[in-house]
């Protein structure tokens, strides 16, 4: 079948054409470049932060002040469970992938992905899986089990078995709402799971075939290294996820028992597959952020990374035991002393590869000369709070205190430490440092300090004073508090904490917007960075490079920039590498891949089908039909349909 | 020294100023936080031997993790400000790495993980041991929002409460704990469902009285335990610490400890059954608890219900000694407030989310009628 001639304008497929827009909104929907697919997954991304955002402030709100009534339990189990989901599945996970997926291909020297519909599938997918999520509020409430949402309240429990509070009396009508509300989370993130998978393969896949001539594994810049690590794990953490999810959808609408201890099933087993997938998760959500410190605080320190080779293998360590912690979520489940014990090992052990990357960005700015950008404020302020959230991990691990800490606020305290202090500033490092690539304009320093700052002085407010109250007893997931235990003066202080959080990440947005057009002008490499992706243009054409250039070096940029002097140092030589000969028309001697419809049009039946699942009878059927049709015909147009016909 | 720009430098030090005075304010609210409040429930404060060993434990990690922690900031910050871009076109010397170093920063950590290691693995062993013969033996049963206690020694049995655990000080108690649906009967210790059995037991529970013990999940189908034992007598209040749905927050419990004598004759009233009610509007409560089928759900020892049966359903908590109790509804509403136990019996759902007792819809004089009556279960 796949014999049909791409070059035959004569196809018999002819009915297929690719998209001509090349500009508008229908050139963004058709793209498969890399660039604007970037583009395109931070802008959805910050979204989702925003809703997460907001939906963290209410919580906020609500636990202000003891025995507040602002939110109903219902609305605030609602909201805490999607501020989870949401960061780490429509925020931490596509974050890095609009990282990955705008720079990643610029520094090995690559003119696209692999896949490049492959590309552009996986992130309407995961819009997709965005939309059916939050499709819920009209659909009689959001997931409300937490982002664990643990068996068997997530399936044959539930909340309210009679239904008094959310069936309005009927036990009948409580099951109904509550089982559309678990099939939002099993089937949303399934589709999620999808759009993440392709991508990793696909990450690999470009990672491994597509480097520029001379690029060896161990010139890759640290942030390839670790897209590579995170695209592993995803590859082999999301089908474990997959299948428990697969088994929840079918507990709670088939009336299957995976989970269920009355006809067999154990709700622990959910918790030992969630968390299998849970913990590497945690290592998706932090590596890539790893990686882009990698890159800022060499450009800014002017030295190479410190220890290249122990960084790329703590980075290739963590993920590998990444896989043999996940039951420390678990301690107090009465596991018995034996696997405690080995997961408390393991556990503490995960430290060592982590103190060593530290270590090794200290080491990098050590004899350098430090130039504290915003983007190397955040870059260093994330290896600083990544640090004291390190260090409570470490408590965690020791199991007879960790009974005591599970489960309450020091828990959110410290992976807040982990996740907003290290992912969220080192991804918003990286944004101020490859703003001026994406745009041609650099972000306003000023605004940008202040952000720093003011981000930096309402997490620790925020996060910091949650380890007190979290150790003076204050269990998580509470929608709320009796006066009396110690707590009162704190969740306040907590509260305005998260406020100038968001005013902070206000004028993020406000200095993003205006230095698009007020911003100075970049130039190709505004930082005197080091890695290649700062050879192109700001921003680079479609193609990225006029010409691959050949590495010969780590820091190859750096390395062109810089010749070695009769004494053995380095001197400044005048700039120049690749790009200035050109030996083609770029327009029309680089083939560059097409737009199509079709991954787009393939993401839109996946919600169809989840929708499907909560009617019955022939409304199911044609619902399934209907969305099966659409991804499956646009599937098969996808592989039939021609090139683009040549000189349009 | 001023070969950066003048007032970069100045906002740098301004900066780092309000940073400054920014912690010390934090730090200042603390201290006022832990001098003048009382922490009841703080893991911090530990009030008998299994939580001791824990904080012991919290002590020797946190004084390293602090130590740690200065280590590293200290390299950041010095880092920052000594290599700070002074002008000028030398550039630095491109180091590539130091061996030694790198082994340095990784044989030490690991050494000092060892060091925590040890203390922990002896601690999960020593913690996951089974008190001796001389322990008290209480069943913890959780329900969707509520926790039930039952005694199982044999001079003490069928004494049963909810949301308050009497213990004696300076002995151990061992719990050990069952999850049950909210809406079936309670069928007994021995006879609690297993996985497989066919028969409903609600969801995961967590029990924790931070000042006497760490957390204790209390999962479905199976049976856990817990020791736990307070030095001096006092309330140590707790609660369900494992998210289980819309009144999670309000499944709270106390743990009440009395000197041995007096937990003694504490077991000795409980042990009673409840005497028929005397006056008037009480007695029509104790109609009403069997005609409003309260009975259906509640057990109250000693109780004749009309028809000759007794009142032992244990579905909703056992009520015999109701008044005798600090709270109820899942520890969070004072058994004295009478406006507060009229408006439970209202309207459940109104003052508690996901309450599993239904509204009977009862009339005014009906809720004073069963008032009366609860109040005379002492």
């Amino acid at each position: 079948m796949n014999a049909v001639p791409a070059e035959s304008p004569r196809s018999s497929l002819k009915i297929l054409q690719r998209p001509k827009a090349e500009t508008g909104l229908w050139s963004w929907i058709t793209t498969t470049d890399h660039k604007k697919i970037g583009v395109m997954y931070f802008l959805a991304t910050m979204v989702f932060f925003v809703i997460a955002g907001v939906e963290a402030l209410l919580l906020r709100i609500q636990l202000a002040v003891p025995e507040n009534d602002f939110l109903s339990p219902d609305v605030y189990n609602q909201l805490y469970t999607m501020h989870g989901i949401t960061m780490v599945f429509f925020v931490g996970i596509p974050l890095g992938a609009s990282f990955f997926n705008y720079i990643m291909p610029l520094q090995i020297g690559a003119r696209d992905v692999a896949f490049p519909r492959l590309n552009a599938f996986s992130f309407w997918v995961f819009c997709a899986a965005g939309i059916f999520m939050y499709s819920g509020v009209l659909l009689g409430g959001l997931p409300n089990g937490g982002w664990f949402n643990y068996a068997p309240l997530s399936t044959t429990v539930g909340p309210d078995v009679s239904g008094y509070t959310v069936g309005g009396g009927s036990a009948e009508l409580g099951t109904q709402v509550h089982m559309g509300r678990m099939l939002l989370y099993s089937i949303g993130l399934q589709i999620a799971g999808i759009a993440t998978l392709a991508s990793a393969i696909n990450f690999i896949v470009t990672i491994l075939n597509l480097r520029a001539p001379g690029m060896t594994l161990m010139r890759m810049p640290i942030f390839v290294w670790m897209t590579l690590v995170v695209a592993f794990l995803l590859l082999f953490a999301i089908p474990v996820i997959g299948i428990a999810l697969w088994q929840l959808m079918f507990d709670v609408r088939f009336g299957a028992n995976f989970f269920n201890p009355a006809a067999g099933g154990d709700p622990v087993l959910w918790q030992h597959m969630f968390w299998l997938f849970g913990h590497p998760e945690v290592y998706i959500l932090i590596l890539p952020a790893f990686g882009i410190i990698s890159e800022i605080i060499p450009t800014f320190s002017r030295k190479p990374i410190f220890g290249y080779t122990a960084m790329v293998f703590a980075g290739v360590a963590i993920g590998f035991l990444g896989w043999g912690v996940w039951a420390h979520h678990m301690f107090a489940v009465g596991m018995g002393p034996v696997a405690n014990t080995a997961f408390a090992l393991t556990t503490m052990f995960i430290a060592v590869p982590t103190g060593v990357k530290i270590f090794n960005w200290i080491g990098t700015m050590w004899g350098g000369k430090l130039r504290l950008t915003t983007a190397m404020l955040f870059a260093v302020g994330a290896v600083a709070m990544f640090t004291i959230g390190g260090l409570s991990g470490v408590t965690h691990s020791v199991v007879p205190s960790n009974y005591q800490q599970t489960d309450s606020y020091y828990v959110v305290a410290h992976f807040h430490y982990v996740l907003f202090g290290g992912l969220v500033f080192g991804a918003l490092g990286g944004v101020y440092y490859w703003y001026p690539k994406v745009t041609g304009r650099l972000m306003n320093e000023t605004l940008g300090r202040t952000n720093f700052w003011t981000l930096m002085l309402g997490f620790n407010l925020t996060f910091g004073l949650m380890h007190f109250v979290g150790l003076w007893g204050m269990p998580r997931r509470i929608d709320t508090y009796a006066a009396g235990f110690g707590w009162d003066l704190l969740n306040l202080i907590i509260t305005v904490g998260a406020f100038i959080i968001a005013g902070s990440v206000l004028l993020l947005i406000i200095n993003m917007a205006s230095s698009l057009r007020r911003g100075q002008i970049a130039g190709d490499d505004p930082w005197d960075a080091r890695t290649i992706e700062w050879m192109t243009s700001s921003p680079p054409a479609h193609y990225n490079f006029k010409e691959v250039p050949q590495i010969s070096a780590r820091d190859e940029l750096w390395h062109r920039k810089h010749a070695v002097s009769e004494q053995g140092d380095y001197v400044r030589v005048p700039a120049g590498g690749a790009g200035t000969v050109v030996i083609h028309d770029p327009d029309t001697d680089i083939h560059m891949p097409d737009p199509s419809f079709y991954p787009a049009l393939a993401a839109v039946g996946m919600p169809i089908m989840g929708w499907a699942l909560f009617t019955s009878g022939t409304g199911m059927i044609v619902l399934l039909a209907v969305g099966c049709v659409i991804t499956v015909g646009a599937l098969f147009a996808w592989a039939f349909e021609p090139m683009a016909e040549e000189g349009h | 020294m001023i070969t950066a720009s003048r007032s970069e430098a100045a906002g740098h030090r301004s900066a780092a100023r309000r940073r400054w005075a920014a912690w010390t304010v934090l730090l200042g609210l603390l201290m006022a936080g832990c001098g003048t409040r009382e922490l009841p429930q703080s893991a911090l404060n530990p009030a008998g031997p299994v939580a001791r060993a824990q904080d012991e434990l919290w002590d020797l990690v946190f004084w390293i993790a602090v130590g740690v922690f200065i280590l590293v900031q200290g390299l950041i910050l010095f880092a920052v400000f000594r290599f700070r871009d002074r002008g000028g076109d030398e550039i630095p010397k491109q180091v590539a790495g130091n061996t030694k170093l790198e082994l340095m920063w990784t044989i030490i950590p690991a050494l000092i993980l060892v060091g925590i290691a040890v203390p922990t693995v002896q601690t999960i062993f020593e913690l996951a041991q089974e008190p001796g013969e001389e322990a008290l033996d209480v069943r913890v049963i959780g329900k969707q929002y509520w926790w039930g206690f039952e005694y199982l020694d044999e001079d003490q049995q069928g004494v049963i409460t909810a949301n308050e655990l009497h213990i004696p000080t300076g002995r151990p108690v061992f719990l050990r704990m069952q999850a049950l649906s909210a809406t079936q009967p309670d069928p007994g210790f021995d006879a609690a469902p297993e996985i497989g059995q066919g028969v409903s037991n609600g969801v995961i529970h967590s029990f924790w009285v931070p000042r006497l013990a760490g957390k204790q999940d209390v999962v479905p189908g199976h049976t856990r335990t817990l020791t736990i034992q307070a030095d001096e007598p006092g309330l140590y209040p707790g609660q369900c610490a494992e998210f289980c749905g819309l009144s999670h927050a309000r499944m709270r419990f106390d743990v009440i400890a009395h000197e041995p004598a007096e937990f003694d004759q504490w077991i000795a009233d409980q042990a009673e059954p409840a005497e028929a009610a005397e006056d008037g509007l009480a007695a029509e409560g104790e109609e009403l608890f069997q005609s409003q089928q309260c009975i259906a759900c509640h057990a109250i020892d000693g109780y004749e219900a009309a028809a000759g049966t007794a009142a032992e359903v244990r579905i909703g908590p056992n009520l015999t000694h109701f008044a005798s109790r600090r709270t109820f509804a899942g520890g969070v509403f004072d058994v004295n407030d009478e406006a507060q136990l009229k408006a439970w019996l209202a309207n459940p759902q109104a003052v508690k989310a996901g309450s599993q007792m239904p509204n009977l819809g009862l009339t005014d004089d009906q809720i004073d009628a069963l008032t009366a009556y609860l109040y005379t279960l002492e």
